[in-house]
């Protein structure tokens, strides 16, 4: 009744290329965008902001980056959190030694960066697949671990190795405040999806499924497969190594080598498989559970006033998330974005059953 | 000088023999369900904190037998739990859902068990044994510990190889190993088979558990181990048992070799990612290990 | 989608606002990480400060009439899980939280740009940024008791010592075994500066995290047989080096481990091959203070204690009642110029920056042996820098040493320099007790 497309036409290409064209859903998503962009700032508390609303929208963006390389080219990568890495210390080191430069060309370059590790990395994957290239992927993830710990010049000589942000000034303007830093994260996110989601509209995104489904038979009718799965982890590693940058200079702060180890690479994987393999929207799904279920599970106990010990309420919260994952493989397979369109296909029909 | 390489080469060879033990497990279950089980490090853990609890309040040998139960049981629980559902699911899905028993598991083990550090101590002596001091000044050092580790997982190796070839559940595992539908065809269980695989790769993880438990004690960093195993298979190939000793071997000779020589002048800690790179040097060589099975793809 | 965000929106909503507090208390959150390969460590530490804070409730009835709330929030070592706990804690109780005691130096590097903006205190008794000290600089960090370079200095000074003096140590070998953290990499310009100006050989060996895998650098000592090996250990990683060092027979009592390397955690899992280990000592194992008596009659005989009975005591044990201690009496010293009420953050800090422990304050608060005199400045957020030496024995720790200052003619200026890079970094003045005074 509602959701109806019934008397819908679209006349003109545009109007049919639209990423969103039932005008439901596009009332739907710009209502949300507001909402987002103009009251959460002044409504949400600086805790919502800060601690629960700032990550969620950066390991949103990464699992945009990863859901590309993973869900829609097929390479599993278990060595991103890496590439977050690379973003983060090439951001700081160009702050270094360019203070000047405006902090969105700084993280420009660090994702650049982190593009160009992750097509050395993925330089592997022509020759291996599967699990194989999973486990090769770690490397990745163990040198740089080393790297950043190891070469002195990436933390500009500290001695203990631990480095700061500079304050976010961006064209004058402070976005230091939680709202500030909110809206910094927010922009850059719905920038990295849109391009994100029209690249895997576009020829990019069908070659990328292309390799993924069967890529001997796509080599056959012309695709190079140099060319597709470079270039998704070029892509995938740019937007990652930028949420990395965000992740340092906007979330932490402060950081050392030990924020990006191999903990949260599996966490940006779980994102992505929980949320939906080869699906936009499931990023942010992925990015919700992963953020918000952690920090729920903790409060729980508490709330519900039974008295555990911190050690128990982390165990509990481990075996919780696991079972949850458990659980979401096993109930939809293709994650939270499969969830959500059911429902939609529901809501066409509504208040009819078929 | 040469003398001090023999020792980081043997010391290194021991340590990988210690992996391939961890990697046993994983071949075990890759071979005949097809799973990649992420969650053989936190199995080894489980098992391990399981055995020295229980150690505290009865003997030994009926310590070791409560242990070997509880891992089948476990191996019950996630068969019926987690792989039935998951049936013909997608590689990555199944990669996925044991990474949820492994986080699973993490949490589990140490509710029940406790999170302190566990002495594990069988009696194995640990002491330092320089050999050869009277031809070689200095000596060979070589540690007594890992000595009987080594020939803990050699006669694991062997009880193993046995069980395959010569027993009719070996023979089962092998077909189902080969070719699932056809071993279903001619009347073979697969969710038994399956019950019984995950049991085994129990029943290694809980030696390799008690190993490694006593060699660093019973505490969470051992479920860290599979991370080591990780090149071991890469190298060996996945579905190898052979391939996992010789990828242990080779894995570890060269993490230490290179910790000791190459890394000075890198400025140390390398042996972590060195493994890894090794491992996809060795791939770029041959894609699906040195002792894989080719992967042949169809269009 | 809407509302299922208005929805959490609203649950949030309800788990950030605090319930109203009673008037009359003064909250202390509390760091902890009871899980990890660094839980044998954090674990004692936690449980000497949550028992001591209770112990202040029970048996005074709080400061001066204010009563502590405390809640534990647990971290895991990690610093964004730091940071979150942080952030959600800062803000409870009726005039926020009084400081914070990370027990990690990663999560203090991250939390020393929000505590000056959030105005909360940073207790880092014994670790953090060793700029920390110079409070000219940096106001809202107190490394009291002593800095890593306090550490690196003292660790050299002992080992002079034992050697017959500065002159013989030129020649020698001396290899550091660290955790390659912040933790660890700390020390290292002052154990160089060392190293240069007397004459010894430094060689630097990382362990990296979690400090399981460490059978090729005890090897490389086999091989370079250095007269002492220093340890910069933390959790696991320390048993596993004793463990290590024993499978290629180096001798234990030629390993000096720092302060955060010498306590029960570290020996007892390593058995046998612990024997002889020597570390510094910020402050002694046992319970035979007058502090314990308090503890075991109010606190473990009623069963309102949080540690295992045996476990009180522990050389970390007691660094955390030494913690909470310090925590309450800054309050207790913050409360004589503002006030016998729940203090805020910044009244806080002040009564850690006039922190005055006299040998009678001292005496009276129970903790005589446990602490010597020391007095935290302005200027010079340390109070002390000392330690002595224990040695493990197989059963416990024995001090084979006397109290150790650390050589501020050499650790100072390179505190100062530190804190003039830092000032100039996060653009802050380098004269705010001038300024304050």
């Amino acid at each position: 009744m509602i959701y109806r497309e019934a008397g819908q036409f679209r006349t003109s290409y545009a109007a049919d290329q639209a990423v969103f064209p039932v005008l439901q859903d596009r009332v739907f998503v710009w209502a949300i965008a507001l909402f987002a962009f103009v009251v959460v700032p002044f409504a949400a508390s600086e805790y919502l902001l800060r601690a629960i609303l700032v990550p969620f929208l950066i390991l949103a963006i990464a699992a945009i980056g990863l859901n590309l390389l993973v869900g829609y080219c097929g390479q599993i990568s278990l060595g991103s959190a890496a590439f977050m890495a690379v973003g983060a210390y090439v951001s700081y080191d160009v702050t270094v030694h360019l203070p000047w430069l405006n902090l969105l060309l700084v993280f420009l370059i660090g994702g650049l960066c982190a593009a160009a590790a992750g097509v050395v990395f993925g330089l592997p994957s022509l020759r291996i697949k599967g699990y194989y290239l999973a486990v090769a992927t770690l490397a990745a993830q163990f040198f740089f671990d080393w790297l950043f710990i190891r070469v002195p010049w990436f933390t500009n000589y500290a001695s203990s190795g631990s480095v700061s942000a500079p304050p976010l000034r961006i064209f004058g303007l402070s976005f230091e405040s939680p709202a500030g830093r909110y809206l910094l994260c927010l922009g850059l996110l719905t920038v990295a999806a849109l391009v994100a989601k029209n690249l895997v509209r576009g020829r990019m995104g069908r070659i990328w499924m292309a390799t993924r489904d069967m890529d001997i038979a796509a080599e056959i009718i012309g695709i190079r497969p140099l060319h597709a799965k470079l270039s998704a982890f070029a892509i995938s590693s740019f937007i990652i190594g930028i949420s990395g940058a965000l992740w340092a200079f906007v979330h932490l702060g402060s950081w050392e080598p030990l924020a990006f180890s191999i903990d949260r690479s599996f966490a940006l994987l779980f994102m992505v498989v929980i949320g939906g393999l080869g699906s936009i929207l499931g990023c942010f799904f992925g990015a919700a559970f992963i953020t918000i279920v952690p920090i729920f599970l903790n409060q729980v106990p508490a709330a519900l006033g039974i008295p555990l010990s911190t050690a128990m309420v982390s165990h509990l919260e481990f075996m919780t998330f696991g079972a949850l994952i458990v659980f979401f493989l096993i109930v939809e397979p293709n994650g939270l974005a499969r969830l959500w369109a059911i429902g939609r296909e529901k809501l066409r029909l509504w208040p009819f059953p078929h | 000088m040469n003398f001090f390489v023999v020792e980081v080469l043997i010391g290194g060879l021991l340590t990988g023999v210690l992996y391939a033990l961890v990697a046993l497990g994983f071949v075990l279950i890759f071979k005949a369900s097809a799973v990649f089980n992420f969650a053989q490090g936190s199995m080894c853990l489980f098992a391990a904190l399981a055995l020295v609890r229980l150690m505290e309040v009865m003997p030994l040998p009926l310590a070791l037998l409560a242990a070997a139960a509880i891992m089948i049981g476990l191996a019950f629980a996630i068969e019926r739990l987690v792989l039935r559902p998951l049936v013909n699911q997608a590689a990555i899905i199944l990669f996925m859902a044991t990474i949820g028993i492994t986080f699973f598991l993490d949490g589990f083990g140490q509710s029940l068990f406790g999170s302190k550090v566990y002495t594990l101590d069988l009696g194995i002596p640990k002491n330092p044994l320089i050999l050869f001091e009277s031809i070689i000044p200095g000596g060979i050092l070589v540690n007594e510990f890992d000595l009987w580790a080594a020939v803990a997982a050699g006669l694991l190796v062997a009880v193993l190889a046995v069980f395959f070839q010569r027993t009719r559940i070996g023979r089962a595992l092998r077909a189902v190993a080969d070719d699932h539908q056809a071993a279903q065809s001619v009347g073979i269980p697969l969710r038994h088979i399956w019950v019984i695989v995950w049991s085994v790769a129990g029943l290694v993880a809980l030696v390799a558990g008690i190993i490694w438990g006593s060699k660093l004690g019973v505490q969470f960093s051992i479920a860290l181990v599979a991370l080591k195993a990780l090149p071991v298979l890469m190298l060996g190939g996945l579905t190898s048992v052979p391939g996992a000793i010789v990828g242990g071997l080779i894995v570890g000779a060269g993490e230490k070799l290179s910790e000791v020589f190459l890394g000075p002048f890198l400025g140390g800690g390398i042996e972590n990612w060195f493994a890894y790179v090794l491992a996809l040097l060795f791939l770029l060589a041959r894609p699906q290990g040195l002792f894989g099975e080719r992967i042949i793809e169809r269009v | 989608m809407r509302s299922k965000m208005l929805g959490l929106f609203a649950m949030f909503c309800a788990f950030t606002v605090t319930p109203a507090f009673a008037q009359n208390e003064q909250f202390f959150p509390s760091l902890v990480y009871r899980t990890g390969p660094y839980a044998p460590n954090g674990i004692p530490f936690a449980n000497g400060y949550a028992d001591y804070l209770n112990l202040v409730n029970t048996r005074d009835g709080g400061i001066n009439g204010v009563k502590i709330t405390t809640e534990e929030c647990e971290t895991g070592y990690a610093t964004d899980r730091g940071v979150e706990c942080y952030e959600r804690l800062k803000g409870k109780g009726p005039t926020g939280a009084s400081l914070f005691v990370p027990l990690s130096t990663g999560i203090t590097y991250a939390l020393m740009d929000k505590a000056p903006v959030d105005k909360i205190a940073l207790l880092t008794s014994g670790y953090g940024r060793s700029e920390s000290a110079d409070g000219n600089v940096v106001r809202w960090a107190f490394p009291i008791l002593g800095t890593y370079w306090d550490a690196g200095d003292i660790q050299i000074e002992y080992i002079a010592k034992s050697l017959g003096g500065w002159d013989k140590l030129k020649g020698k070998k001396i290899a550091d075994v660290y955790h390659d953290s912040p933790y660890g990499k700390e020390p290292i310009p002052v154990l160089q500066a060392l190293a240069k100006q007397h004459g010894f050989d430094l060689q630097l060996l990382p362990v990296t995290h979690p400090g399981v895998e460490q059978k090729a650098t005890w090897l490389q000592i086999r091989q370079n047989r250095p007269d002492f090996s220093l340890l910069w250990g933390w959790g696991v990683m320390n048993s596993t080096a004793l463990k290590e060092a024993a499978a290629v027979a180096y001798p234990r009592d030629k390993m000096l481990g720092v302060w955060w390397a010498g306590a029960e955690a570290d020996t007892v899992p390593a058995e046998d091959a612990a024997k002889g280990y020597e570390a510094l000592a910020l402050n002694p194992a046992g319970t035979n203070f007058p502090i314990h008596k308090d503890v075991f009659a109010l606190l473990y005989d009623k069963n309102l204690g949080a540690a295992d009975r045996k476990d009180v005591g522990s050389v970390l044990y007691n660094r955390g009642m030494i913690n909470a201690l310090f925590a309450t009496e800054a309050v207790r010293t913050a409360q004589a110029k503002f006030g016998n009420k729940p203090l805020t953050g910044e009244q806080v800090r002040w009564g850690l920056e006039n922190l005055d422990l006299t040998t009678d304050k001292i005496k009276k608060l129970g903790f005589e042996g446990l602490l010597t005199p020391l007095k935290v400045t302005c200027e010079n957020h340390t109070g002390i820098a000392r330690a002595k030496v224990h040695q493990w024995d197989g059963k416990e720790w024995h001090f084979v040493s006397d109290w150790i200052d650390s050589d501020q003619k050499l650790v100072w200026p390179m505190v100062e320099e530190a804190a003039k890079k830092y000032a100039q970094e996060k653009n802050l003045p380098t004269d705010a007790c001038a300024k304050a005074s």
